[in-house]
């Protein structure tokens, strides 16, 4: 998918995520705004995975560590497929699957997450298991900058520079905002790539929003041979809508009526710009 | 059945150590079979593993969440993981792992605690485990086996490698004795009845099965009363179907266990029990809601009253003799 497609696709499931998380009264939005253009990239550029090769071992897996932004992966896998779109319109409703974290009952969704600092450790032993048995699959897994704190990170972190895991891609959604704050202010993780760097990680910085740095970091790895891979993308909470963007209280913060309405026609007006 | 006394005298190795053998002979037929290690490969017995089988052991370090996590991601990608660890840290610091990554997602790891109990003796609290039935009761989709001699270790290793569902096996550090070398029979979530009589039922498991076995034989002999002996060694799912049958049979109810009374197989059967309306003579045998004395794990068992004479006297208690 093109550069103009991409932005195109972001815009339309800007639109849904906002549409769902309105039905559903509930949903982190400013999360899932800063990486929808993260998982909009992966899954039409770069994850060897679709509806039909997800139940296939060598199929390439993504793992949402920050699993609070599930808005943005069930708009995405349902656009790819997975799951008839409408099938959205129950979510985080009694006894729907589309609950507010990612579940396995969900098709498409690797692992069960939304308690933090779980995915890199998953993703690292699903790699390992790759290379055990030869096989040619990635391992992608989205972390919230929020998430970093939780010590699981690290000694994961360890781990996958400890078994040369090249077949491993982290992605830091680098939004700089937690829901007490600013990460910084709450409990500074910077300078993030020289913490991963000096743990034996090879790291690039790029725009989180922008597709063609996103699609060229993706095609360029594994970044270093023998090294697994950190991508940090610096994205922009709340992305894409004026009255949320870097604002802490669109964390899950609801849009009412009026609201939502002018996030649409922002975005409407966005489409017309690509 | 009963003539299982003599047998019990002798001495079998450490269910950790029969755990470690077996786990390596089913590792080299099956190479999804991957034993991940907390730098507890000398502790865990797998340091023949590691040199035999170095692409089929992957070592974590000190780090028991990533462990877990690492051994559910392995579990995702078709491996039969084996996440071996101390026991008190497998299921305490990486309990959110357990719950979110393996039962949960169900992937299918075999958790493997090591040293439970109070087999860590004098190094006290920190490395007791005396929590985990009660912790890992409360996760549902996890089975929680707890073997009691040699032959029930390797059956249950046995039957982990099929089992299409993430299980506990708890293992501790001393010799064992042979409960029973003539016993075929074993299958998870099924009581193994060592000895058979109709005063008093002594449910127990794990390091406990071998004293109740003595104090059943004191029974006999000292107060000619009878005594059914059970290794109860799956704790979940509870063989609720020998439990009602025991209820019928028995007049007493005793359970044994190293682990705190707070939760564990004695809380377990006293909940079915009660919900099924059995009322009768009933004690919990376990460790109090108390950090343990000082001691050996020996020395630790027979302050609380875990030993042969601490049983007999409570099953004649129970029985007012």
């Amino acid at each position: 998918m093109n550069e103009k497609e991409l932005a195109q696709k972001s815009v339309e499931y800007r639109k849904k995520i906002l549409k769902y998380i309105v039905g559903a009264k509930a949903g982190h939005t400013g999360g899932s705004l800063s990486c929808v253009d993260v998982l909009n990239v992966l899954y039409n550029n770069v994850l060897n995975v679709s509806p039909e090769t997800f139940g296939s071992p060598d199929r390439d897996r993504y793992i949402q560590s920050k699993g609070h932004c599930v808005e943005a992966l069930f708009v995405v896998l349902a656009d790819q497929g997975f799951f008839p779109e409408s099938d959205l319109e129950t979510l985080c409703k009694y006894k729907s699957h589309y609950i507010g974290h990612p579940t396995r009952k969900v098709k498409g969704v690797e692992q069960n997450t939304g308690a933090l600092g779980h995915g890199l450790p998953i993703a690292v032993g699903t790699a390992i298991a790759a290379k055990m048995d030869k096989k040619d699959f990635r391992v992608f897994t989205l972390l919230g900058d929020g998430e970093l704190p939780e010590g699981s990170n690290w000694e994961a972190a360890l781990t996958a520079a400890h078994y040369k895991l090249d077949n491993l891609v982290a992605i830091l959604d680098k939004n700089e905002l937690q829901i007490t704050g600013p990460t910084n202010t709450v409990c500074n993780t910077d300078p993030v790539d020289e913490k991963f760097e000096s743990f034996g990680w090879a790291v690039h910085h790029v725009n989180g929003h922008d597709f063609k740095q996103l699609n060229e970091t993706f095609a360029s790895l594994p970044f270093t041979a023998g090294k697994p891979n950190l991508v940090i993308a610096h994205t922009i909470k709340g992305k894409g809508i004026s009255f949320m963007e870097n604002q802490g209280k669109w964390h899950h913060g609801v849009p009412n009526p009026e609201q939502y309405a002018q996030a649409i026609e922002e975005l409407d007006n966005a489409l017309t710009l690509v | 059945m009963g003539a299982v006394i003599e047998s019990t005298v002798a001495t079998g190795k450490p269910n950790q150590d029969v755990f470690a053998g077996i786990l390596q002979e089913l590792a080299t037929e099956d190479r999804d079979i991957v034993a991940v290690t907390s730098d507890s490969r000398g502790s865990g017995k797998l340091v023949t593993f590691g040199q035999q089988l170095p692409e089929q052991i992957v070592e974590i370090g000190i780090a028991e969440q990533n462990l877990v996590g690492v051994a559910a991601g392995l579990a995702s990608a078709g491996k039969k993981a084996y996440a071996v660890s101390p026991a008190c840290f497998l299921t305490a610091r990486a309990l959110e792992q357990i719950k979110n990554d393996v039962a949960y997602s169900d992937n299918h790891v075999r958790l493997i605690g090591i040293s439970a109990g109070v087999s860590y003796g004098a190094l006290g609290t920190t490395h007791h485990s005396l929590h985990d039935f009660a912790v890992l009761r409360a996760i549902n989709n996890i089975t929680i086996v707890v073997p009691a001699d040699n032959f029930e270790t390797e059956q249950a290793v046995k039957l982990s490698a099929q089992l299409d569902q993430p299980i506990y096996l708890r293992f501790g550090k001393k010799p064992m004795p042979l409960l029973n070398p003539d016993e075929t029979s074993f299958e998870f979530g099924k009581g193994r009845v060592i000895k058979k009589g109709a005063d008093i039922a002594i449910i127990a498991n794990g390091e406990t099965v071998y004293p109740a076995l003595l104090a059943a034989q004191k029974l006999e002999k000292e107060h000619g009363l009878q005594a059914t002996v059970v290794s109860m060694h799956t704790v979940k799912p509870l063989d609720t179907e020998l439990l009602a049958e025991l209820a019928e049979s028995t007049q007493a109810m005793l359970t044994v266990e190293e682990h705190m009374v707070n939760g564990g197989l004695g809380e377990a059967c006293a909940s079915y029990l009660l919900q099924q309306s059995y009322h009768k003579p009933f004690k919990i045998m376990g460790i109090p809601d108390e950090y343990t004395v000082t001691g050996s794990q020996m020395e630790i068992l027979n302050h609380y009253g875990i030993s042969e004479n601490g049983i007999t006297e409570a099953a004649l208690k129970l029985l007012k003799k």
